[in-house]
């Protein structure tokens, strides 16, 4: 049996990173996941096509907020580009845990947001697919 | 399987019963409780489908040989069942559907399209399933007519005042719950069709939890539409049922054309078959329905006040253990007055989190808004984890979801 609920993803979800309001962001992207309420926002300061400053706000269950967390700390300072090569292999080696398709939209509703708040909008499903 | 009278039911020598609880989940014994959603089907409804399809099987109302005749024979044993459990006057009444779902859409397309026009209501309430408000949503655009709500109390009951003064010369149908399926609240039903019926309106009763958990006597109620699922009631999936009185059978139109529903077809028309074979084209889920006289015949052995009487205790039980769990809220109402359906906040655990953290003890729970979210955003909840209990759930399993709780709040709290 897999620990759904490992040390450090209970601490990002205790303690979560970059957590909060940013005044005059530069990028935000808002997405609900309609099946379970899941709701993440991300704010993004961005210098030269880089990753300055990252915030987000959100509510949902131990596995988004530990992903939000996580992904939180892994954008800052990256260049806008990287970001459109993370895909569902990203946040899993974040989380570090194996996921059931119901909990995998979990973990990947907040790098849809990211991407969003990133690179505007993409291609409905495209992130969130399982498959 | 006939019990005396007064002896109340064993959930431990009923479990026996049950072949999927022979079985481990993550090393430990299964802790079922998730039958609201649906119910494990005992030895004798999977023998009945089993025998069926291995010594009886043909079409039924078909075939001149003697497998269609048993066959059919069969089927429509299954159909006096079902009309005896629930006190039909025949099995004309029953018309088998594929679920609740269908029951209640077969009605508002054939008599909500055919008798609801602009300026008509038709009324719910704040607790009903998804099943209860998107059909009538879907006529009521389609027709024009008006979807009214009746609100729920604090406390998880109907404001019945409310009802009063929504239920009036316009209202035509009013269509709710027996049993809310997130609250466990029981409704008063012969009262609530007595309103409806005082201002001339049809009244349709959703059974889905009801049925498989209480004793149901549709001319008590005086009901005019029940509908209810075979799968939550111990029966297979695939199978579900429409009561209705004969007469309003016999004049709302057709649901889906094909074959058996009909009496003759030409090139130009076709004229219907007699009911209930109106409302059933194509061929029916008749091994389906045979499993379902096998729970009716199961159930039926037991004594549904003898299974409400087994799931009150444990609901008392439950409330009183799940209490003892800090930041524990049990929405609807107190232990007396609902049935064996807890839902409930742990503080701001997402019910996922506790679902999820449950399945690792091998307990089944439901985390989510169960499909009903009109009754979530009631309680300005988005999601709430769900403990829903039936025969074969037994104080242990109760003891198992608690302990399990426990560590729950003390993962997230510590």
């Amino acid at each position: 049996m897999y620990d759904l609920y490992a040390e450090e993803i209970l601490d990002h979800y205790k303690f979560p990173r970059n957590k909060g309001p940013m005044d005059n962001p530069d990028r935000v992207y808002h997405d609900r996941n309609p099946f379970c309420g899941d709701e993440v926002t991300f704010m993004l300061k961005v210098r030269d096509g880089v990753v300055e400053d990252v915030k987000w706000e959100g509510r949902g269950c131990t596995i988004s907020m530990a992903s939000a967390s996580m992904l939180s700390e892994e954008v800052k300072g990256q260049p806008l580009e990287a970001l459109r090569n993370w895909g569902k292999e990203k946040v899993l080696e974040l989380l570090g845990i194996p996921l059931s398709p119901t909990r995998l939209k979990c973990a990947l509703l907040p790098l849809k947001v990211l991407q969003v708040a990133a690179w505007g909008t993409r291609e409905e499903g495209e992130v969130t697919s399982n498959d | 399987m006939k019990l005396a009278e007064s002896v109340s039911l064993d959930p431990y020598r009923l479990r026996e019963d049950f072949p999927i609880f022979s079985q481990k989940m993550h090393g430990k014994p299964l802790v079922y409780l998730d039958n609201t959603a649906s119910a494990q089907k005992p030895r004798t409804v999977i023998e009945a489908m089993d025998t069926m399809y291995r010594e009886v099987y043909a079409n039924v109302h078909r075939g001149i040989y003697e497998l269609s005749e048993r066959a059919t024979q069969m089927y429509e044993d299954a159909r006096r069942k079902v009309a005896h459990f629930i006190h039909a006057r025949s099995r004309r009444e029953i018309v088998f559907v594929r679920n609740t779902t269908e029951a209640i859409n077969l009605v508002a397309y054939t008599w909500g399209l055919a008798n609801l026009r602009p300026g008509d209501e038709v009324l719910i309430t704040e607790m009903e399933h998804h099943s209860n408000i998107v059909p009538w949503q879907l006529i009521c655009q389609r027709t024009g007519a008006t979807l009214r709500w009746v609100p729920i109390t604090e406390d998880g009951h109907l404001n019945m005042e409310a009802l009063d003064s929504l239920l009036g010369e316009h209202t035509r149908i009013f269509a709710f719950t027996a049993m809310s399926n997130v609250l466990g609240t029981i409704n008063p039903v012969a009262e609530l069709v007595r309103r409806a019926h005082a201002v001339g309106a049809l009244a349709l009763v959703d059974g889905a939890q009801s049925v498989p958990h209480l004793p149901t006597d549709v001319q008590a109620w005086d009901a005019d539409f029940v509908a209810f699922s075979s799968h939550k009631m111990l029966g297979p999936t695939g199978i579900g049922v429409l009561y209705a009185k004969r007469h309003l059978l016999e004049g709302m139109p057709p649901f889906m054309g094909g074959g058996e529903m009909i009496r003759e077809v030409t090139m130009t028309h076709a004229t219907w078959n007699e009911v209930p074979y109106k409302f059933e084209a194509g061929t029916p889920a008749f091994v389906e329905a045979v499993g379902l006289g096998a729970a009716v015949d199961y159930l039926s052995g037991l004594g549904m006040d003898r299974v409400h009487e087994l799931e009150q205790a444990l609901v008392d039980y439950a409330y009183e253990r799940l209490h003892t769990v800090e930041g524990l809220r049990i929405i609807g109402p107190g232990p007396k007055e609902r049935g064996g359906v807890l839902s409930f906040t742990l503080d701001d655990v997402h019910p996922h989190d506790v679902a999820a953290i449950l399945d690792q003890e091998g307990i089944a729970v439901r985390a989510g808004h169960h499909c009903a979210q009109p009754i979530h955003d009631r309680y300005d909840l988005v999601a709430t984890t769900r403990a829903s209990f039936y025969i074969y759930n037994t104080r242990e399993d109760v003891d198992r979801l608690t302990a399990a709780l426990h560590r729950v709040a003390h993962l997230f709290r510590g």
